[in-house]
């Protein structure tokens, strides 16, 4: 069986997917990819199901080295890479050659990156998926040595750019009343929305804790609410006064009250701000809400026909030929974009 | 369970989400009701609803929002509603007792002292209070196979810390609002630490990974640090078990 070799890493890295259902009961919530657009512009690139398995970066990548030509592609949070020092475009496929050395380095811009290979990583599923879900103590961070399997690729092209959807930087979110928003006086729900938050340091894939100047928030007897089921994205307010934003590892119940619970398709926005990052959020209806899901869909769906190919500087143009050279390899890297 | 009218309701939760509620606060009647609607909702097998869930009082239904969503289930959910008094439905069936060993206080447990003062207890007061309690599992949730247990006697309806714990220990025991929780992993949590038991409640190696089911019952037996070590390499930490019948 063909692996990927993990020869140096990062201390975040965890293989994702789509994460969990049918858990819920259970307490297992959700899990998977912090930014599912990762995931969608990863497959849409290597032509294959957004369902596969891939590595979630944190911040740092870390060096690879696989067991047979394998195509990959980079989606996410902006990281710094090379293929046996050559450098990578990222938003794109690329070809990596059996025993040479992928390098990621750290982020550039955002918080979480995404190495997708053909074929995806072929963990065994453990309760319906193959998400590591670190709060669950399913899976675990990967090590230096780590062997991952690799599933079958079906193939397709490489050396093929797709825009990435900015996310990278914050912004405005858009959030729906959650089931205590009303227990928050008007004039906390005034400031919530009138307040620019900063992205904590304090974040994982539980959630992220958003900073700001002045007093917190609080409800009147918001201490002893009845435990209540969360959903991913759920601004949690603690006896602290900030603002969680609760993720894909998030808790299933929690008596925190929740001002509001951020939409689906702003959750990425939220994921890939960061540290310092400014966020600031707006109360919409349940039908702009759902006309927002609409939308996105829509634009995952045409994923595919963004899809161009990479124009590359000569000078690694340069470089890239002279590896194929010597490799043997003639194809993925055509600069006229013909793949075959 | 006072007849408030304005119960069961129906709210969203998310876009993807409605949340049908039984009670304000906990309450058995409440508790019976979530359990047996989420399993009503279950044998009817709606078009479009993915998952369902309990918490304490409430029946959870996850759905694609631009499938048949909440304008389809909502009616459907008002309908099946209005068929009983579900706060009068039984308990769930196959219930069992555990009797789980637990080190109150110590460094195990280091805020059995401070609960106590809030509850208005010696310590000695608030240890025979928790361990002579039979609670039973409300609802599962928080974090994997993780029992909420209830109710206490009133003297514990104490609030949650105004700041996180940044970590307690899996098997820690925590106590708020009349409420037991045993936690399956070691996470961060606002409820004061109290005991400790060596019992895993998440075993995903398992044919069973998640051990309690809702309307199982607990009792928490005093027991001596050192005996609890002895018993960490036990999944069931000594703790027993019967049907309840």
């Amino acid at each position: 069986m063909s692996t990927l070799t993990v020869l140096s890493i990062g201390p975040g890295v965890t293989v994702q997917d789509m994460g969990r259902s049918g858990t819920l009961a259970y307490g297992l919530s959700r899990g998977g990819a912090m930014d599912r657009l990762a995931l969608a512009e990863g497959a849409a690139l290597l032509g294959q199901s957004a369902d596969l398995a891939v590595l979630e970066m944190a911040g740092m990548g870390g060096r690879f080295e696989a067991g047979r030509d394998l195509r990959i592609a980079l989606t996410g949070a902006t990281m710094r890479a090379t293929i046996d020092g050559a450098k990578l475009a990222w938003g794109a496929s690329h070809l990596l050659p059996r025993g040479a050395i992928l390098d990621i380095g750290p982020v550039t811009a955002g918080a979480y990156g995404y190495l997708h290979v053909g074929g995806g990583i072929d963990l065994p599923q453990i309760l319906g998926a193959r998400s590591t879900h670190l709060a669950a103590g399913l899976g675990k961070v990967l090590a230096t040595g780590d062997q991952l399997p690799l599933g079958t690729d079906t193939g397709g092209d490489t050396g093929l750019h797709l825009p990435q959807s900015d996310r990278f930087n914050g912004g405005t979110i858009r959030v729906v009343p959650s089931l205590q928003t009303d227990l928050f006086p008007q004039d906390q729900r005034d400031r919530f929305t009138a307040t620019r938050f900063s992205r904590d340091t304090r974040a994982n894939r539980m959630g992220v804790r958003l900073a700001s100047e002045g007093e917190g928030f609080s409800v009147s007897g918001g201490l002893s609410v009845v435990s209540e089921l969360i959903v991913p994205g759920d601004i949690q307010v603690t006896g602290d006064g900030a603002p969680f934003v609760l993720m894909a590892e998030s808790q299933t119940t929690g008596g925190y009250p929740r001002i509001g619970t951020v939409l689906p398709c702003d959750l990425p926005r939220v994921a890939q701000a960061p540290a310092g990052a400014t966020l600031d959020f707006r109360f919409v209806t349940m039908d702009e809400a759902l006309e927002a899901e609409r939308r996105f869909r829509a634009e995952i769906k045409a994923l595919p026909t963004q899809i161009k190919p990479l124009v590359r500087n000569p000078h690694d143009i340069r470089d890239l030929l002279s590896y194929q050279l010597i490799s043997g390899v003639t194809t993925g890297y055509d600069p006229e974009g013909d793949m075959t | 369970m006072t007849d408030d009218p304005t119960f069961p309701r129906i709210r969203s939760a998310g876009t993807d989400g409605l949340l049908v509620s039984f009670g304000e606060r906990l309450s058995e009647p409440a508790n019976r009701a979530a359990l047996a609607f989420r399993a009503a909702v279950d044998r009817a097998g709606w078009a479009g609803v993915e998952e369902t869930s309990t918490s304490l009082v409430s029946t959870y239904l996850r759905f694609d929002p631009l499938g048949p969503g909440a304008d389809s289930i909502r009616p459907q959910l008002e309908t099946l509603l209005a068929e009983k008094t579900w706060t009068d439905a039984d308990l769930p069936q196959g219930r069992r007792f555990f009797r789980i060993p637990t080190v109150y206080g110590t460094d195990r447990a280091p805020q059995l002292a401070e609960a106590a003062e809030v509850a208005g207890l010696s310590v000695e007061q608030a240890i025979d209070s928790i361990s002579n309690a039979r609670v039973r599992v409300t609802t599962i949730g928080f974090a994997p196979g993780q029992p909420y247990l209830g109710e206490l006697p009133e003297v514990w309806d104490i609030p949650r810390q105004s700041a996180l714990t940044p970590t307690v220990p899996m098997g820690a025991l925590v106590v708020a609002i009349r409420q037991l929780v045993l936690f399956s992993v070691t996470t961060p949590t606002g409820w004061r630490h109290i005991g400790q038991t060596a019992f895993r409640l998440f075993r995903p190696d398992s044919d069973t990974p998640f051990v309690l089911r809702p309307g199982d019952e607990a009792q928490f037996i005093p027991t001596a640090p050192d005996q609890l070590a002895n018993m960490d390499t036990d999944p069931d930490g000594g703790a027993t078990s019967e049907v309840i019948r």
